[in-house]
């Protein structure tokens, strides 16, 4: 039971007893979003801002929702309607936020290891809602805390990642909390988009959909991420769905008890048939609720987040 | 370091516990009102101990819940974050009389927060206090109701309350030095 970091940058310097006192905290913070009063006063005065640089309705909202129902105060900052527009530069921005008195930033960048940079610059507490391929935290948590919730264990059982791995910063984080916490991770996907060097990131690589998801306990669905991607890394959405999307007649040949999974934003059709996504053994939404859950945990903990020689007796 | 100072043994605990339950039963005629909610962890299980008293003396169960305040306490930016205990409040606290079970009473605050938490599950219709020890050395204007035994202290000296649900070998609180 410890945590003493003043920020939430990345899973990998994470401890396992870290990610347990997050998912442990988080429990107690999903049993308040079920009560008729769903507000607790641990953040009161404290205010969030929410600097997403990128586009995003799940991640934002849920942070958004956790700082308001610990009694924060929360800005939304987006930049479509932003200086940034206007050539201010990413730390002359959380200069000014900071002179406004925020407590938290939380930021997602397409620049890997823009929040590590913030931390450099502000004072405030910084989490990472995402930065490039590189991390995503808060999403790599809560998908850990669905599984735990759901199996009752993470360890020895089998999670297989599926799809665009290469370009997927929740990929990375969901690695690193998985193998931390001793599950064997499976990854799979177009051999383009899933190279062999994540094999020394602790997991098993393989391009076999089929039989990646065979064993699994968990099927882990991602988003093929267009966006990223500067150069067409398969022939045809067609052709991946064709080859990698899960469909019926696949899922009919995995274990009964294996859950579906899948960060969101979901494109049916593509990565997922429509079916499966709605169908019994999909947690998607669950996932979003316990995102709420664990990302009220992470403010709360990094808000207490000092070193012991700094805490009064 | 001198050794530890046994304050109350097993024997001594279960007589206070129900010396208090009988104090309960004394001040609440209508024992269908009173509901009991423990602060964890250690109030947790004095609570269901107390309840199981207070269900053999009225021949009816008493419900027992367990109410975490870490989210209400009032030093949350002076220290780490402190362990979120489960609450577990399976009855409708409006029109109760809500008997806060914790094992040591010292500066008042967390009974403040505990007071404050309960107010987030409806409104009660009496808040009383009951604790195992009262070490003195308050903050806030609160008193308990209910005492298992006054313990004056110094404030280099701690209270420790050990007990078999916690997986102490035995019942015992045992006073410290520093």
């Amino acid at each position: 039971m410890s945590w003493t970091k003043k920020h939430l940058l990345d899973i990998e310097s994470l401890t396992a007893d870290e990610i347990i006192t997050v998912l442990d905290t988080a429990r107690g913070f999903k049993a308040v979003g079920e009560r008729a009063i769903k507000k607790v006063p641990a953040l009161r005065g404290k205010t969030v801002v929410n600097l997403f640089v990128e586009p995003s309705t799940r991640t934002r909202i849920s942070f958004e929702l956790a700082a308001q129902r610990l009694s924060a105060d929360i800005v939304n900052f987006s930049a479509e309607a932003s200086s940034f527009k206007k050539g201010e530069t990413l730390k002359d921005t959380a200069l000014n936020l900071e002179a406004l008195n925020a407590d938290f930033i939380i930021i997602r960048h397409s620049a890997s290891g823009a929040p590590h940079f913030l931390t450099r610059v502000v004072d405030a507490h910084v989490i990472n809602a995402g930065d490039g391929a590189h991390e995503h935290p808060t999403q790599a948590l809560l998908d850990v805390f669905t599984i735990r919730e759901k199996k009752g264990r993470i360890a020895g059982l089998n999670v297989t990642i599926l799809g665009d791995i290469l370009y997927s910063r929740v990929a990375r984080s969901d690695i690193w909390a998985l193998t931390k916490l001793g599950a064997n991770v499976t990854l799979c996907g177009p051999s383009t988009l899933v190279p062999k060097t994540f094999e020394k990131m602790g997991c098993r690589v393989t391009h076999d959909v089929d039989e990646a998801i065979r064993d699994a306990d968990i099927i882990n669905l991602l988003r093929i991420q267009h966006e990223r991607q500067r150069k067409t890394m398969f022939p045809s959405i067609g052709e991946y769905t064709q080859l990698f999307g899960l469909n019926k007649a696949r899922l009919a040949k995995t274990r009964s008890d294996a859950l579906i999974m899948h960060p969101g934003p979901i494109n049916r059709g593509v990565e997922i048939d429509s079916e499966i996504a709605d169908c019994g053994r999909s947690v998607i939404l669950e996932q979003v609720t316990n995102g709420l859950a664990v990302r009220m945990a992470v403010l709360f903990l990094v808000n207490g987040g000092k070193a012991p020689s700094e805490v009064a007796a | 370091m001198p050794d530890p100072v046994v304050i109350l043994d097993a024997v001594a605990i279960q007589r206070a516990l129900t010396r208090i339950a009988h104090e309960i039963t004394e001040r609440n005629e209508n024992s269908a009102e009173v509901v009991l909610a423990g602060i964890p962890s250690a109030g947790v299980p004095l609570a269901q101990r107390l309840g199981a008293i207070l269900s053999g003396i009225w021949k009816h169960p008493v419900p027992v819940g367990s109410l975490d305040i870490s989210m209400h306490r009032d030093d949350l930016d002076h220290r780490t974050a402190p362990h979120v205990h489960p609450t577990d409040m399976p009855f409708d606290v409006n029109h109760k009389t809500v008997v806060l079970v914790d094992d040591v009473l010292f500066r008042g605050r967390t009974a403040r927060a505990a007071m404050d938490a309960l107010n987030d599950f409806g409104r009660p219709k009496k808040i009383q206090l009951a604790v195992l020890v009262d070490r003195g050395h308050r903050e806030l204007p609160i008193k308990a109701d209910f005492i298992g035994k006054n313990v004056p202290t110094s404030l280099d000296e701690t209270i420790d309350v050990l007990l078999t649900e916690a997986g102490a070998t035995q019942d015992q609180v045992l006073l410290k030095k520093k």
